[in-house]
């Protein structure tokens, strides 16, 4: 088991480095995706299950999905001469060999977990829960205002606002005022 | 059975927060930035969850959930203001945003 904490340890620390260092930002995004799955294998280890589901359907599904979405619309850094590239395989290859790595890890724990008796102390998504919602519960309230506050906040700032511009002023240009000195 | 000291457990969430530092730091397009606050927001998260499994207690998880929250908050605020930002400069590079600096 301690291994398998170094293995994703080490493989987090790249791939975020390598997120952190790459020029194109869905690859880069690419590699934070791989960063969060690892770490989401060592919260596994800490005895934290609901917290690593919580990593991967959260960071690794929903706001990964927004920076791709934002990505997507911007389309930067994404030309024509580097949709080619991708197609070759030292693009991916990277990629693939960290994830393989990260699965077979994932796939021995799995395997030693199975005949294992565990003396460490597992946190249950129940424990977490009736936690949540007795002694926390003021805490809830305040985090779903912060979610409404975040939904307003991206709403206005988000909307294309329409320009209304008067018609004499459509012009940019500077019409020259006659000197009225003379 | 998990025999990690809890300091190299520290050590590992505290070089994670470095990279997204020194990404913060280094990179110039907004995107990167925000990636960067993400990785710095999993390693703060990992501490609690550490120190959540080293004493035993639900208190660590219940703060990454808060964390989870004030996160996606966080990113979706961000993420329209770069998309007003492209809208206005046509650019992702924050040293291109210097109108309120005085011009000499």
């Amino acid at each position: 088991m301690n291994t398998i904490f170094y293995i994703a340890a080490a493989l987090a620390l790249i791939s975020t480095g390598l997120a952190i260092a790459g020029k194109n930002a869905i690859h880069s995004l690419l590699f934070l995706i791989l960063s969060l799955l690892s770490i989401s294998v060592i919260f596994y280890i800490l005895g934290a299950p609901f917290i690593a589901a919580l990593e991967i359907i959260i960071y690794a599904g929903a706001v990964m999905v927004l920076f791709i979405f934002v990505i997507m619309m911007l389309n930067v850094g994404m030309e024509r001469e580097t949709e080619k590239r991708w197609l070759k395989p030292r693009m991916w290859v990277v990629p693939l060999i960290l994830g393989t790595i990260l699965l077979i890890d994932f796939i021995f724990m799995l395997k030693t977990m199975a005949h294992e008796e565990t003396a460490r102390q597992i946190i249950l998504p129940k424990q977490v829960g009736v936690s949540l919602f007795t002694t926390y519960v003021l805490g809830v309230e305040i985090a779903g205002m912060l979610l409404l506050a975040g939904i307003v906040g991206a709403y206005h700032l988000g909307r294309q606002k329409k320009k209304v511009i008067h018609r004499f002023l459509k012009k940019e240009e500077i019409i020259e005022v006659p000197n009225l000195k003379k | 059975m998990v025999t990690i000291p809890v300091e190299i457990q520290i050590l590992f969430a505290g070089l994670l927060f470095l990279i997204g530092l020194i990404g913060l730091l280094v990179r110039r397009n907004v995107i990167f930035m925000l990636m960067s606050i993400e990785v710095m927001f999993n390693a703060a998260g990992m501490v609690f969850i550490i120190a959540g499994a080293h004493w035993a207690q639900v208190d660590g998880q219940v703060m990454f959930i808060f964390m989870l929250a004030v996160t996606a908050a966080e990113v979706s605020v961000g993420l329209a203001i770069i998309l007003q930002m492209f809208h206005h400069y046509k650019t992702l590079d924050v040293d291109e945003l210097n109108k309120l600096k005085e011009i000499n």
